[in-house]
């Protein structure tokens, strides 16, 4: 955590004895850090205290004799005298519930909340046991869906506003509020707007009954039923810490954890609800081999290994690459990394799937910043991808840096993003000419951006850097790294999308960097890993781009695809699909059929997310533990384990028998990782995971980020491919919560664009790039840049345009099509 | 439905600029005043033009009494069921003019000449029961003249 000076403390009496608490803390608070528990409905340790509920009760002495007070919303001060358990406190609770208990239902055994229930729970510990109330009490319909995901069960809800505070207060989109008044307030959306937040499942976990409730796990499951365990979101690489329940084998839930150092215990409903594909039906759950007539027969592993033995054995080491990685855990990454450098001994390594930012540049920026760091800036810089749709969490850490720490943020991206409205300044471009805008905020005097100078001349900046959509050039994030680490105070965050990209990159699995955060080019860092290993490669391997380049020329002959799509996530889907067909031989590793799979020589079904135990490393380089709660279906083995077996059957000894196994090793070879292991982040204090290098680790790499040779972008119309939160990849389809939430895609123009094409809203138009051609509903946007068309990148239809840097907008060519507008269907979404 | 006209709304909106959060209130009231009532797309209008969340408004709409969603008659009768009027027999006129007019409470007649509301005590208790007519109040009100003072409004 950043440095923070210490508190003044203040010292007060808790029923009867005295502790020191830090000023101005709330009385629930202090008293719950000394282990005494207040009892409370609307108050929430993350959010702004109303003293609504009143549950909270304690006496208070006062010169003017004892009183009752809420503790929620009651800061200390020195010398107060508190008392929690009094005969008036307790009268009092009692009271509350009772009257709390006037309009609701007592369904407690058909509801869902039933066993880990707030108002159950107090009601037994506090509650009257009896009620005095006759009357019949108040009626609504039984739950109403507000969104495809939320329902609500009005006659339950105790009013608290945990639900309209945290929409309103933290995720920023208070789409729900109370209505009505008197025996008739109760919470709900606008007439026939849904309630399509990002975050809509928070309000279900913190709901203190079961008002609301998310349609996946309804009636799923007793609490008292559930098995859980923590372990870390792999939707984004931000760390989310989570809890894994499961019922009978089967994954029904998952919960945010409050994590300090991270999601402060919010998901997106995509953390929260992806794991629903891990039960697809479309699981791999069996090894599938090609037959000679083109086939994919399901074989046994020997068989399957053989044949990838065999074929990996008769080639060159060199001619071998590998794609992937980036949503494995540290320990898988790591064995594939030793399997590849030593067994199959090639350095064509890379976890990103072309569309990213250099590796040394992630993994070697400095000073990095933690997540925590953004509460303590002054002004933060993000100029990235939109955080709302890429980086849920984090856009929750960064809206209450601004909201309630009072830093000042600078949003830099081509069009709207999530941020916007709480931006003190946004700077819209077009895409390419994004080093014109570095240059202006560089040179000295010039007239533009005037209002951001002079922002960014208050430290500490906090930089948020990535690239703002894939057809950018991935220099421009260095350059803007270089830039803002000459900003006072300044460290800068480098974001890239994939779960666990940070773990792989430091794992080595990149075309330049050796485990640990160590160069491929440095001669000592090399030397060390030989210590260990054997000789290895001296030259940097190939990325991403080279193998794709290398398969199609010949150079390479066989290739891993690691829970890697490169078809799909290609600057140009057709060429590298061309790649694969020319490759003698692609062996999958993954949890699922797709695109560019389909034509693999050998699949093998792999355990994936809460099938698997070992370690993460986030954006920040904070390493977090997840964990196993369920076998893999079918066949499905651990990708250790595979690597493992497999590199025996090709004469080598790869070591991986196990996941600790593994783990000792990272510590022993990767020099960043040195002071790893599970065990620190399983017990203690260091549960919230810990920071690489942290004081016994060693940071080889000292990136410094480069600002020359941008690509210059021409054309009229400068691609923006951005991405958006649910999308039409493997995990999001195959979740039912999320499938139905994907955006209707689209492209976007601005008004002027559109008119000087002489297009409309809502018209169908075909957009034509270098690499292909798609057919979407236009959509004006004024908050694009001119000259710049928006298409979301990752959508089912629009992946096929692949990542030209300017795309031509035409009015569909076929007649007799009208003109269908659907606009403003899904809210929130693609925006 | 036919599309409500915006125009009023942006004429509202203009006349009180700039509309930021602490004017939701009067610019419900004015929208009402030159509405008669508050139709869902000018809420969800007035929502993105002014950044007011569209559910802020709604519950203020629905809190206070004085603002309808839904299209209101010409005039207002007013049924006092405050405790004066409830002892000297607003039951049996709530009856009648129910009777009279073909609706309940909250409802508004076909034609739009009346709605028809409950108020709690509207201050004139010695003349229990008080029906009031827009800004008429009628007290001591006889049950058999219901026909003839409704007549009274066109
Ligand atoms: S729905 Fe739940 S969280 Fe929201 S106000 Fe009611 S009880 Fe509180
Ligand atoms: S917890 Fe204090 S009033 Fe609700
Ligand atoms: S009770 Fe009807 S006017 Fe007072």
């Amino acid at each position: 955590m950043p440095e923070q000076p210490p508190p003044e403390m203040v010292t007060i009496s808790l029923d009867g004895q005295e502790i020191e608490v830090p000023q101005g803390e709330y009385i629930i608070k202090a008293a719950e850090d000394q282990g005494t528990y207040i009892p409370r409905f609307c108050y929430h340790s993350r959010m702004k205290p109303v003293g609504l509920c009143r549950m909270c009760l304690v006496e208070v002495e006062t010169p003017r004799g004892r009183i009752l007070t809420t503790a929620c919303n009651t800061p200390v001060a020195p010398e107060m005298i508190v008392d929690t358990e009094s005969a008036v406190v307790q009268k009092a609770q009692e009271g509350i519930l009772e009257f709390l208990l006037i309009n609701h239902p007592l369904d407690c055994p058909v509801c869902d909340k039933g066993g880990e229930c707030p108002l159950q729970d107090q009601t037994v510990a506090y509650g009257p046991g009896e009620s005095r109330f006759v009357e019949e009490k108040r009626h609504f319909e039984k739950p109403i869906p507000l969104s495809d995901i939320v329902l609500m069960d009005r006659e339950r809800c105790i009013l608290c506003a945990r639900c309209t505070r945290f929409s309103e207060e933290v995720s920023g989109d208070p789409l729900i509020e109370f209505v009505g008044r008197g025996n008739q307030t109760h919470v709900i959306t606008f007439p026939d707007e849904p309630f399509a937040s990002y975050f809509s499942g928070n309000t279900v976990q913190i709901c203190p009954v079961g008002a609301l409730t998310a349609k996946p796990y309804r009636f799923k499951a007793r609490p008292w039923d559930l098995e859980a365990i923590e372990s870390v979101s792999m939707v984004d690489a931000s760390g989310a810490s989570i809890s894994i329940e499961t019922s009978q084998n089967e994954v029904v839930r998952i919960n945010g954890v409050d994590n300090d150092a991270t999601n402060h215990g919010w998901l997106s409903d995509k953390d929260r609800f992806v794991f629903q594909a891990i039960h697809s039906e479309n699981r791999l759950a069996t090894p599938l081999i090609r037959d000679d007539a083109g086939d994919l027969q399901p074989a046994s592993w020997g068989d399957a290994l053989d044949r990838v033995a065999d074929a990996l054995g008769s080639v060159r080491g060199d001619e071998v690459a590998s794609i992937g990685g980036a949503n494995n855990t540290n320990e898988e990454a790591f064995a594939l990394g030793k399997f590849l450098r030593t067994v199959v001994v090639t350095p064509h390594i890379d976890a990103q799937v072309g569309d990213a930012l250099n590796p040394e540049f992630l993994a070697g920026v400095t000073p990095r910043a933690e997540i925590g760091d953004l509460d303590g800036a002054a002004t933060i810089l993000v100029w990235a991808g939109d955080l709302k749709e890429e980086f849920p969490t984090l856009f929750l850490r960064v809206r209450h840096a601004v909201t309630q720490m009072g830093a000042k943020l600078i949003v830099v991206h081509p069009r709207r993003t999530g941020l916007d409205n709480i931006a003190a300044e946004k700077i819209t471009y077009r895409p390419g000419e994004g080093p014109e805008v570095v240059r202006k905020l560089t040179a000295q005097g010039d007239q533009d951006y005037g209002a951001v100078r002079d922002l960014l001349t208050a430290g500490p900046v906090i930089a948020l850097v990535g690239l703002t959509g894939r057809a950018e050039d991935p220099r421009l994030a260095e350059a803007v790294a270089a830039y803002a680490l000459g900003l006072p105070g300044s460290k800068v965050l480098p974001l890239a999308r994939r779960a666990n990209v940070f773990g792989a990159l430091d794992m080595g699995l990149a075309p330049t960097l050796l485990p640990g955060r160590v160069p491929v080019k440095s001669e000592s860092g090399r030397a060390e890993l030989e210590s260990h290993w054997g000789p290895l490669p001296g030259e940097a391997g190939l990325d991403t781009a080279g193998i794709i380049a290398g398969l199609a020329a010949g150079d390479l002959k066989a290739l891993l695809l690691v829970g890697a799509d490169p078809v799909r996530d290609g600057r140009n889907p057709d060429a590298v699909r061309a790649a694969l067909d020319a490759a003698e031989f692609v062996v999958s590793l993954d949890m699922f059929l797709n695109d560019s799979n389909q034509q693999a020589s050998v699949i093998l079904p792999v355990d994936g997310f809460a099938e698997t135990e070992g370690t993460v490393t986030n954006i920040e380089g904070r390493v977090q533990k997840v964990n196993r709660i369920l076998p893999g279906p079918g066949q499905s083995r651990a990708l250790w384990s595979i690597l493992d077996e497999l590199s025996s059957r090709m004469g080598g000894q790869l070591g991986a028998g196990d996941g600790p196994a593994i783990a000792k090793e990272i510590a022993l070879v990767a020099p960043a990782y040195r002071s790893m292991t599970w065990d620190r982040l399983e017990w203690g204090p260091e549960r919230d995971g810990v920071v690489m290098p942290d004081r016994d680790g060693v940071q080889e790499l000292r990136f410094v980020p480069d600002d020359s040779g941008l690509r210059p972008t021409a054309g009229r119309l400068a691609l923006h491919s951005g991405r958006v939160l649910y999308d039409g990849g493997t995990r999001n389809t195959q979740s039912p919560a999320l499938a139905g939430l994907t955006p209707d895609p689209a492209v976007y123009l601005h008004p002027r664009d559109a008119s000087a094409l002489a297009l409309a809203d809502g018209q169908e138009v075909d957009v034509a790039g270098e690499f292909g051609t798609v057919r979407l509903r236009l959509e004006l946007d004024p908050s694009l840049a001119e000259g710049s068309a928006y298409v979301p990148a990752n959508l089912d239809s629009t992946w096929v345009l692949g990542v030209p840097d300017v795309v031509t907008v035409e009015a569909q060519s076929s007649k007799g099509k009208k003109n269908e507008k659907k606009k403003g269907k899904k809210k929130g979404a693609g925006e | 439905m036919t599309a409500v006209d915006l125009g009023p709304a942006h004429a509202v909106l203009e006349d009180m600029a700039p509309v930021d959060h602490g004017h939701a209130i009067p610019l419900l009231q004015n929208i009402q005043e030159s509405y008669g009532y508050l139709p869902r797309e000018v809420l969800l209008e007035l929502s993105s033009e002014t950044g007011i969340p569209a559910s802020h408004l709604f519950g203020l709409a629905t809190f206070y009494a004085q603002f309808y969603l839904e299209e209101h008659g010409r005039h207002t009768v007013r049924v006092c069921r405050g405790t004066a009027c409830h002892v000297r027999g607003r039951k049996i006129i709530q009856e009648a003019i129910d009777e009279e007019l073909g609706i309940g409470p909250g409802e508004t007649t076909e034609d739009r000449r009346f709605s028809l509301e409950t108020v709690a005590c509207v201050g004139t208790c010695f003349l229990a029961p008080v029906v009031m007519i827009d800004h008429d109040y009628f007290g001591n009100f006889d049950p058999k003249k219901v026909g003839e003072i409704i007549g009274g409004y066109e």
